[in-house]
C-alpha cells in the first residue's frame, strides 16, 4: 500500500515536469503566433528543443547508467549528417517537409544508436575513467572522419569519397563536402516537430527508469557487483541505455542540422560534449527536470547577455560559478538533500516492493 | 517541499521568458539607414571580425559627417560560428536592419545569407570567399574574391611569374576556406602544369606543430610553399621552417594579411612572404593613405584587407543606396529590389580594386595584387 502511494509520487513528479513542459511550449507557441517573441527567440526555440534532447539523453547515461560520456556530441554529429543525408534522398522521391524530416530523425536515431551500440560493446567492459577516454576519443573520431567525407548526388546516382572531392554532374549537388560539412540544407525542422520528439524522449526515459530495467539499471549503478550477484546482465543493460541514449542524441543532431543552412562537423566538437555535460551537471545528475532546465537557460543565456557586448563570455562564466555556488550553499544543499532523501527512500521502497 | 520546488520551477520558466522579451523593441527613429552585420568579435577569429567593424565604422563615419544620407552601423559578435551567427542575425533583424553587411567569415555567412535570403534582406559580405555564399541567392553579394578565384588566381600568379618549379602545399582540412583554395588551386595547377610535389595538411587540433608538414615539403625539395590559410598557423611555420633551416619562398592568400600585425611575432620571419591581397595598407593613392591614417589613429594599429573590405562594402552600399534613392523609411525588402538592380550594373571604385563590378550571381570581378614583404611592409609584387 505504502510502496503503491510513493510511486505515485514519482510519477506525479514526472507528470509535473512533462506537464509544465506543456505549458511552456503552448505559451510559447502562442506569443510566437501573436508575433510578441523576438527573431531571436524564435530563431532559438529549435536548438533549445535540441539541446534539452541532448541533456536528457546524456543525463540517462550520466545521471541513470553512471558512466561518464564525454564524447556525446559525437552521437550528435553521427545523427546530423547520417540524418541529413536521408533527409536530401527523401526530399528527391516527397515533398512532404514533415515526412522527410521525420524519415530523417528515425534515421539519424537508428545510425547513432548503432555507433553507441558498437562503440559500446567494447567500451562498456571498462570501467571509470576509461570509458570516459574512450568516448572522448570517439568525439574527435566523429569529427575527422566527417570532415573528409565527401557525398554528393546526381542523376548518375551517390558519389562518396574520402579526402578528394569526387566529380559529380552540374545537375548534382554535395550533400556532404568535407569540412564544409552540409551546405545549402533545406531548412525543416520546426519548433512543434522539435517539441514532440523531445516529449516523446522524455516519457521515454521516465517509463524506462520506472521501469524493471530501470530499476535493474539504477542497482548496477549503486553497486554493481551486488547488481551481478542477482542474476542482472551487467553488458545488457549497459548496452541498452547507452545506445538509447545514443540514439536521442542523433535524434537532437538531426533536428538541430535541419534548422540551419550549414553545419560543419567541427560545431559537435569537444566543447558541445563538454557544454552538453555542463546541462547535466548543472541541472543535477539524473534529475531531467534539471537538465531541461538547465539546457534552455544556458542556451538562451549568452544571447541574453549580449548587452555585457565584449564582457559577454565572463559574465556568463560568473554566472555558471554562482549558480554552482548556489547549489553548493548548505542550505540550499540541505533543501535538495531532502527532496533527494525522499526519492531514493521511494525509490529503495520500490525497489523491495 | 514539492510546492516550492514548483514555484522555483516556474520562478525560473518566468524569469527565462521575462528576460527575453526584456530585449525587444527598440527602435530607431534617427531617419537613418540601419545597416548591420555579424562577424567573430571575440574568440580565435576575432582580429577579422574586429578589423571589419573598425573598417565598416569608419567609412559610416566619413558618409555620415558629409551630410545628407545617414548610416547608422550595428555590429553583432557570432564567435565564428553558424548557430551564433543566426542568434546574431537575428537580434538585428529584431532591430530592423534594412541592409545587411552579411558575416565576415565563410562559415557563418551561409547560414545568414540562407536567413537573408528568406527574409529578402540585402547582404553584402565583406569577406566571405566561399562560394555557397552566394549560390542560388539573387540578394547576397561579396566584395571579396570567392574562394575559387583565390586559388586559382594564385595559381596562374605562380605560374605566370615563374615563382617555384617544385610546389608544397600545407592546408587546413577542416577549414571551408583553406580547403575551399586548396580544391580550385589544384584544378588550376593541373591545367597549367605546376609540378605540386607535396600536399599535407593539419586541423584545428594540430596546429601547433609543422615539423612534418614542412619536414615532408623539404624532403620533397619544393622551393615554394603555397600556404592558403589564416595568418597564425602561417606565423608558426614560418617560425618552424625558420628553425629547421628550410627558406623556400612561402606564398599566402588574403588570410595571410594581418601576420605583420600579430601580437608576438617576429617580422622579420615574414620577409619575403608573397600573399596575394586586394588591397596594401602601404599604397599612395590618397583614398587608401587618407583610410590608413583614419584607422591607425583611432584604434592604434594598420588595417588589414578585412577592414578595407567592409569600408569598401559600406561605400559601396552608400553609392547604391544614392543611386536607388533609398529611404530609411523603406522597408528591407523595397530596399532589396533596388539594391540587386543597382548593385548588378554598379561600378565602384574602392580601396580595394578599382572599376569593380558584380554579376548577378553576387561576385565581384577585380584584378588580385600580388604582394611581398620587405623590411616589415607590403611592397608591390610586379
Amino acid at each position: 500500500m505504502k510502496g503503491k502511494k510513493t510511486l505515485n509520487k514519482t510519477s506525479k513528479n514526472n507528470f509535473i515536469t512533462m506537464g509544465g513542459l506543456l505549458l511552456v511550449y503552448v505559451i510559447v507557441l502562442i506569443l510566437k503566433e501573436g508575433g510578441i517573441t523576438t527573431n531571436l527567440i524564435n530563431g532559438q526555440l529549435v536548438p533549445i528543443c535540441a539541446y534539452m534532447i541532448m541533456a536528457i539523453s546524456l543525463n540517462l547515461t550520466v545521471g541513470i547508467l553512471g558512466e561518464l560520456s564525454l564524447g556525446h556530441a559525437g552521437f550528435m554529429s553521427v545523427g546530423a549528417f547520417g540524418g541529413v543525408f536521408i533527409g536530401s534522398l527523401m526530399q528527391q522521391v516527397s515533398d512532404s517537409k514533415t515526412l522527410c524530416l521525420l524519415v530523417a530523425v528515425i534515421a539519424g536515431g537508428l545510425m547513432a544508436a548503432l555507433a553507441g551500440l558498437l562503440i559500446g560493446i567494447p567500451v562498456l567492459r571498462l570501467r571509470g575513467d576509461y570509458l570516459a577516454i574512450v568516448t572522448l576519443a570517439f568525439g574527435q573520431i566523429i569529427k575527422s572522419i566527417v570532415n573528409i567525407l565527401y557525398i554528393g548526388l546526381d542523376s548518375e546516382g551517390l558519389h562518396v569519397a574520402f579526402i578528394n572531392k569526387p566529380e559529380i554532374l552540374d545537375d548534382g549537388k554535395m550533400i556532404i563536402s568535407g569540412s564544409m560539412g552540409v551546405v545549402g540544407n533545406r531548412k525543416l525542422s520546426t519548433f512543434t516537430f522539435a517539441f514532440i520528439v523531445l516529449m516523446l524522449c522524455l516519457i521515454v526515459i521516465y517509463n524506462l527508469i520506472q521501469s524493471r530495467t530501470g530499476r535493474a539499471i539504477m542497482a548496477l549503478r549503486d553497486n554493481r557487483i551486488a547488481a551481478e550477484s542477482v542474476g542482472i546482465n551487467v553488458t545488457k543493460y549497459k548496452l541498452l541505455v547507452f545506445s538509447i541514449s545514443a540514439a536521442m542524441a542523433g535524434m537532437a543532431g538531426t533536428i538541430f542540422a535541419f534548422n540551419y543552412s550549414t553545419v560543419s562537423p567541427t560545431k559537435f566538437d569537444f566543447n558541445t560534449s563538454i557544454l552538453v555535460l555542463v546541462f547535466v551537471v548543472l541541472g543535477g545528475l539524473g534529475s531531467m527536470r534539471g537538465s531541461l532546465i538547465a539546457a534552455a537557460l544556458l542556451t538562451l543565456l549568452p544571447e541574453l547577455l549580449r548587452e555585457f557586448s565584449d564582457y559577454r563570455m565572463l559574465v556568463y562564466a560568473i554566472v555558471l560559478i554562482l549558480v554552482m555556488l548556489g547549489t553548493n550553499n548548505p542550505k540550499i544543499r540541505d533543501f535538495f538533500a531532502k527532496m533527494f532523501a525522499r526519492k531514493k527512500t521511494a525509490k529503495e521502497e520500490n525497489a523491495n516492493g | 517541499m514539492k510546492k516550492m520546488k514548483k514555484v522555483v520551477c516556474f520562478g525560473l520558466i518566468s524569469a527565462m521568458m521575462l528576460s527575453a522579451f526584456a530585449g525587444c523593441g527598440k527602435k530607431s527613429d534617427s531617419g537613418a539607414i540601419r545597416i548591420g552585420g555579424t562577424g567573430p568579435l571575440t574568440g580565435g577569429a576575432a582580429v577579422y571580425g574586429m578589423a571589419a567593424k573598425r573598417g565598416a565604422e569608419i567609412a559610416v563615419e566619413e558618409i555620415n559627417a558629409l551630410g545628407g544620407m545617414q548610416f547608422e552601423l550595428r555590429y553583432e559578435d557570432d564567435t565564428h560560428d553558424a548557430e551564433k551567427a543566426v542568434n546574431a542575425y537575428n537580434i538585428l533583424k529584431d532591430w530592423n536592419v534594412q541592409i545587411s553587411l552579411g558575416s565576415v567569415t565563410s562559415q557563418p555567412c551561409v547560414a545568414t545569407a540562407a536567413e537573408t535570403y528568406a527574409d529578402r534582406i540585402f547582404a553584402l559580405t565583406p569577406s566571405a570567399s566561399a562560394t555557397d555564399v552566394t549560390k542560388g541567392k539573387d540578394n547576397m553579394f561579396q566584395m571579396c574574391f570567392s574562394d575559387p578565384n583565390q586559388g586559382s588566381a594564385s595559381a596562374q600568379y605562380i605560374s605566370e611569374k615563374k615563382l617555384g618549379t617544385k610546389v608544397a602545399i600545407i592546408y587546413k582540412n577542416d577549414d571551408v576556406y583553406s580547403t575551399g583554395i586548396f580544391e580550385t588551386f589544384m584544378d588550376k595547377a593541373d591545367e597549367l602544369g605546376i609540378n605540386v610535389v607535396s600536399k599535407t595538411t593539419f586541423n584545428t587540433d594540430s596546429q601547433n606543430d609543422f615539423s612534418v608538414q614542412l619536414g615532408e615539403a623539404q624532403k620533397a625539395g619544393a622551393d615554394l610553399v603555397f600556404l592558403p590559410m589564416y595568418y597564425e598557423a602561417a606565423a608558426l611555420i614560418l617560425d618552424q621552417a625558420k628553425k629547421m633551416n628550410y627558406a623556400p619562398k612561402f606564398f599566402g592568400v588574403d588570410g595571410m594579411d594581418g601576420i605583420l600585425t600579430l601580437e608576438g611575432f617576429d617580422t622579420s620571419l615574414a620577409e619575403g612572404v608573397m600573399l596575394l591581397t586586394p588591397f596594401s595598407a602601404d599604397a599612395t593613392d590618397e583614398k587608401t593613405v587618407n583610410f590608413v591614417k583614419k584607422y591607425n589613429e583611432k584604434f592604434g594599429e594598420t588595417p588589414n584587407q578585412f577592414a578595407a573590405d567592409a569600408y569598401d562594402c559600406v561605400y559601396a552600399i552608400y553609392e547604391a543606396c544614392q543611386k536607388g534613392k533609398v529611404t530609411s523609411d523603406m522597408t528591407a525588402e523595397e530596399v532589396c529590389d533596388i539594391m540587386i538592380e543597382q548593385f548588378t550594373t554598379l561600378k565602384f571604385d574602392g580601396l580595394t580594386g578599382a572599376g569593380m563590378t558584380w554579376g548577378k550571381n553576387g561576385e565581384v570581378t577585380k584584378s588580385p595584387k600580388g604582394m611581398v614583404i620587405e623590411n616589415g611592409v607590403y611592397v608591390g609584387l610586379d
